[in-house]
C-alpha cells in the first residue's frame, strides 16, 4: 500500500486545496500519471503520482478547505509483485487530543511536526499553540501584512514569494560572479538557422542560453543540486527552473525537464508549452519541485545585470541581462559586439567562487560554439 | 450581609431547619420513617420535631421501607406533602419497588392525571465505619430512573434549602444526604431559604481542569483544588447538586473552558453516574477535550468496615491531586 499525500510544491507551501481528482477508485495508475489538481497560492497544478498500482481509496473529496502538506489524500494498492518487495509500514496514529487536532486543522499545522508534551507524549492544545506561535513569528518576519484569503491569488502569491525569498536571504550566504559573454557568434548562427525556418519555428536566444546552461551543468554538476539538512545533494537529471513572470503580477519558476537531452527544436517547444501552461495554470506538481537551478532573464526589459536571489533549496541561480551592442576589446583591437552579462548567484555553503568561476567560463565557451549546442 | 447575619451550625442542623420550616409553612407536610419521632432520627436530623409538631405530623413507622414508602405515595396522591425518611440508601432497596414502579410511573400510567408530590430523604455513602450494609453510594442507580428527581446537597445552604423546593415540585424527589456530612460545621445566612434544584454550582473557578463532583466527594475535590492551586493548577470545581436531571450546560461550559475533566464520584465505577457524565462530555464536548476524561470512584468492593480499609476504598484527596497533576503534566 502506498499513500498519495498532499505534496509540497515548494519551500513556501504549507497547505493546498484539492480541486479535482483525475482518477476514480479502482483506476490503474502508473508512475508519473497525473491523478489530481491542487491549488496553492501560486496557482493550479496537476499532481503526479509516484507509485504504480490501483487507486484503492480517495480519502478526500475536492473542496474549498486547505489540506496540510503531508496529509494522505488517497491510498494506492501496489501490484502484488511490488507489494511483496516492500514491507508495509504500520500506519501509527499520532496521539493527539481532540481539541488539539481541531486547532491544528484550523491553523493548518502539520501534526507530524509537532512535539507532544502531554500524557504518553500526546499532542495537546498547548503544543499546537507553541507550533502556531512559531509559524506566526516566521510569517511576521517574512511578511508584515496578514495573510489574505486563499482565493486572493495575488496577495497569496506575494506572501509565498515573500516567504521563500526571506528564507533564502536569511539562510543562504550568496556570492555573486559576473562575466560578459560575447554573443556575436551565437546570434549570427541563430540568424542563419532562423533564415531556414518559419516564424513559428524560429529559435529565440533564450533556448541557446538554456541549452548552454544545461551543458555547463553536466561539466559543473555541483551547481545542479539542492542543499538539504546541511548537505549538498546532486541532481541526476538536468531540470532547469525558468523564471516566468505572470501577467497579473508575481512569478513562478517551473522546471523545464531534461534540458540536456532536448535538441533546440524540442527545447523551443517545451519552453513555449511551459510558459503557456504556467500562464493558464496547468503546471504539474513535479515541475514545481524538481529544478536543480534557476535561470532568470530580464533582458527584454533592458536590464544589464541580474543578481538574483536563489530559490531554496537550490544552490544557484543564473541571471541573464540584455544582449546589447557594446565596445569589445580583443587582441588589441576595439570592436562592437553583441554582449550578454551573465551573473551567477551561488550558495557559499555549497560551493566556492572557484567553482562558480568554472561554471561561467564553461558557459561562455559553450556559447562560442553554438553549432554544438 | 454582615458577619452577625451568619449562624454557625452543622449540616444536620441545616437539614432539621429545612424540615422545621417546611412543617411550619405548609400543614400538608408531615415526616414519617423509622425512629424519626421519639428517637429523633437515626442520624438525629429530626430531633425535637416530635415535641414541636406532635405525633400526627412526625410519625414513627414499622421497620418496613416498602410499606411506609408506599404509604407516602398514597398520602401524596391524596393531596398531602409527605417527607419520607429512609435510614440509608442500602435499606431503600426494600422500597425500590414502590419508588420505581409506583412513584416514578404514576404520572405516566395515569395519562398525566396523578402526580406524586413525594419527597424521600435518606442517608448515603461511607466514611463512618458502618459496614457494607449501610455505607454504599447508590444515588447513581436512582439517577437512572425517569420520573423522579435526584438531589444531593453537599453544603449547609443546600441541606436547608433543597427540601422546600423539592416539596414544591409536583413529582417525586429523592434527597440523598451524605451521612459523613451530618456533623460538618459551617455557617449559614440567617435568611437562608429555598434554593434551586435544577442547576449545578461552580464553587471554585479555574482554567486548567474541571473537577466535577457532588456530596461528600465535593469537599475532597475542594481540598484537592486548594492543593493543586499551590502548584499552579487552577481548577473549576463543580457541585452537581442535582444528579437527575443533570445540568449538562454547566458541565459542558466548564469543560469548554478547561479542556479537561476529572469526575470524583463515590459510587462504583462500572455503570456509574461518573460514567454517564463522562459519556455526555465525550458526546457533546469531544472537540474541546485536551485529555481523556478521568474518574475517581470507590473501589469495586463491598464497603469495608475497618477504618484504614474503608479509607482506602473511598476516593481521597491525594488521589484526586495526583490524577489531576498527571492529566496536566503527563
Amino acid at each position: 500500500m502506498a499513500d498519495f499525500i498532499m505534496p509540497s510544491l515548494g519551500a513556501d507551501m504549507t497547505a493546498g486545496i484539492l480541486v479535482a481528482w483525475r482518477v476514480e477508485e479502482g483506476d490503474q495508475v502508473e508512475n508519473g500519471d497525473i491523478i489530481a489538481e491542487v491549488e496553492t497560492e501560486k496557482g493550479l497544478f496537476e499532481i503526479e503520482v509516484y507509485s504504480a498500482g490501483v487507486v484503492e481509496k480517495l480519502l478526500f473529496q475536492p473542496g474549498p478547505e486547505k489540506v496540510s502538506v503531508g496529509t494522505v489524500l488517497a491510498t494506492i494498492r501496489r501490484e502484488t509483485a511490488v507489494a511483496t518487495a516492500r514491507s508495509i509500514e504500520p500506519d501509527e496514529r499520532l496521539k493527539v487530543s481532540p481539541a488539539a487536532r481541531k486547532l491544528a486543522t484550523e491553523k493548518n499545522i502539520d501534526l507530524r511536526h509537532v512535539k507532544g508534551t502531554g500524557p504518553q507524549g500526546a499532542i495537546g492544545l498547548a503544543d499546537i499553540e507553541v507550533a502556531c506561535g512559531k509559524v506566526t513569528k516566521e510569517k511576521v518576519a517574512s511578511a508584515p501584512t496578514e495573510l489574505k484569503k486563499t482565493t486572493d491569488f495575488k496577495a497569496g502569491m506575494r506572501q509565498a514569494i515573500a516567504a521563500a525569498m526571506s528564507l533564502s536571504n536569511r539562510e543562504i550566504p550568496h556570492y555573486y560572479l559576473t562575466t560578459d559573454i560575447d554573443m556575436s557568434r551565437a546570434l549570427n548562427w541563430l540568424i542563419e538557422q532562423n533564415r531556414k525556418r518559419s516564424i513559428k519555428q524560429r529559435f529565440l536566444p533564450v533556448v541557446l542560453l538554456l541549452k548552454a546552461v544545461a551543458k555547463t551543468l553536466k561539466k559543473v554538476p555541483e551547481l545542479n543540486a539542492i542543499w538539504v539538512d546541511g548537505q549538498l545533494q546532486l541532481k541526476q537529471e538536468v531540470h532547469i527552473g525558468v523564471a516566468i513572470a505572470l501577467r497579473g503580477g508575481g512569478l513562478i519558476t517551473p522546471a523545464l525537464h531534461n534540458v540536456d537531452q532536448l535538441d533546440l527544436d524540442q527545447l523551443m517547444i517545451a519552453l513555449s508549452d511551459l510558459i503557456n501552461r504556467t500562464r493558464t495554470g496547468k503546471l504539474r506538481g513535479s515541475e514545481m519541485t524538481d529544478a536543480g537551478i534557476t535561470v532568470t532573464s530580464l533582458g527584454d526589459l533592458g536590464v544589464q545585470t541580474v543578481s538574483g536571489v536563489i530559490y531554496p533549496p537550490q544552490v544557484a541561480l543564473v541571471g541573464l541581462g540584455r544582449i546589447s551592442e557594446r565596445p569589445w576589446a580583443e587582441n588589441g583591437l576595439l570592436g562592437v559586439r553583441q554582449v550578454l552579462t551573465a551573473t551567477l548567484a551561488a550558495d557559499h555553503r555549497a560551493s566556492d567562487g572557484h567553482l562558480g568561476g568554472k561554471f561561467l567560463d564553461a558557459l561562455n565557451k559553450f556559447l562560442q560554439e553554438p553549432e554544438r549546442l | 450581609m454582615g458577619q452577625q447575619d451568619l449562624r454557625k451550625m452543622t449540616y444536620r442542623d441545616a437539614v432539621r431547619e429545612g424540615m422545621f420550616e417546611a412543617l411550619k409553612k405548609d400543614e400538608r407536610v408531615f415526616l414519617m420513617g423509622e425512629d424519626v419521632g421519639r428517637y429523633g432520627g437515626c442520624f438525629a436530623a429530626s430531633k425535637g420535631l416530635l415535641e414541636e409538631f406532635g405525633p400526627e405530623r412526625i410519625r414513627d413507622t414499622p421497620l418496613s421501607e416498602s410499606t411506609f414508602t408506599g404509604a407516602g405515595i398514597g398520602a401524596a396522591l391524596g393531596g398531602m406533602r409527605p417527607i419520607v425518611e429512609i435510614m440509608t440508601v442500602n435499606f431503600s432497596l426494600l422500597a425500590l419497588d414502590q419508588i420505581m414502579n409506583n412513584a416514578a410511573t404514576y404520572l405516566h400510567m395515569s395519562g398525566g392525571q396523578f402526580n406524586v408530590p413525594l419527597v424521600i430523604r435518606m442517608a448515603t455513602g461511607g466514611g463512618k465505619q458502618l459496614g457494607a450494609q449501610h455505607s454504599h453510594s447508590l444515588e447513581g442507580w436512582y439517577a437512572h430512573i425517569p420520573g423522579i428527581k435526584v438531589l444531593c446537597p453537599a453544603t449547609l445552604e443546600d441541606a436547608r434549602g433543597m427540601l422546600w423546593s423539592a416539596l414544591l415540585d409536583p413529582d417525586p424527589v429523592l434527597i440523598f444526604e451524605p451521612a459523613v456530612l451530618y456533623p460538618m460545621e459551617g455557617e449559614l445566612a440567617a435568611d437562608a431559604g429555598a434554593v434551586s434544584i435544577d442547576k449545578a454550582k461552580l464553587l471554585r473557578e479555574g482554567t486548567d481542569l474541571s473537577l466535577i463532583s457532588y456530596g461528600s466527594c465535593l469537599h475532597k475535590s475542594l481540598q484537592a483544588a486548594s492543593i493543586l492551586a499551590e502548584g499552579g493548577i487552577a481548577t473549576d470545581v463543580i457541585d452537581l447538586r442535582t444528579l437527575r436531571p443533570l445540568d449538562e450546560q454547566s458541565i459542558l461550559a466548564s469543560v469548554a473552558k478547561t479542556h479537561r475533566a476529572l469526575i470524583v464520584d463515590e459510587g462504583w465505577r462500572s455503570g456509574s453516574l461518573s460514567a454517564e457524565i463522562s459519556a455526555r462530555i465525550m458526546e457533546q464536548a469531544f472537540y474541546h477535550l485536551d485529555a481523556p476524561v478521568e474518574r475517581i470512584c470507590s473501589a469495586e468492593v463491598p464497603m469495608p468496615y475497618a477504618k484504614h480499609m474503608e479509607e482506602a476504598a473511598l476516593p481521597q484527596v491525594p488521589s484526586i491531586v495526583e490524577t489531576a497533576r498527571r492529566m496536566i503534566h503527563g
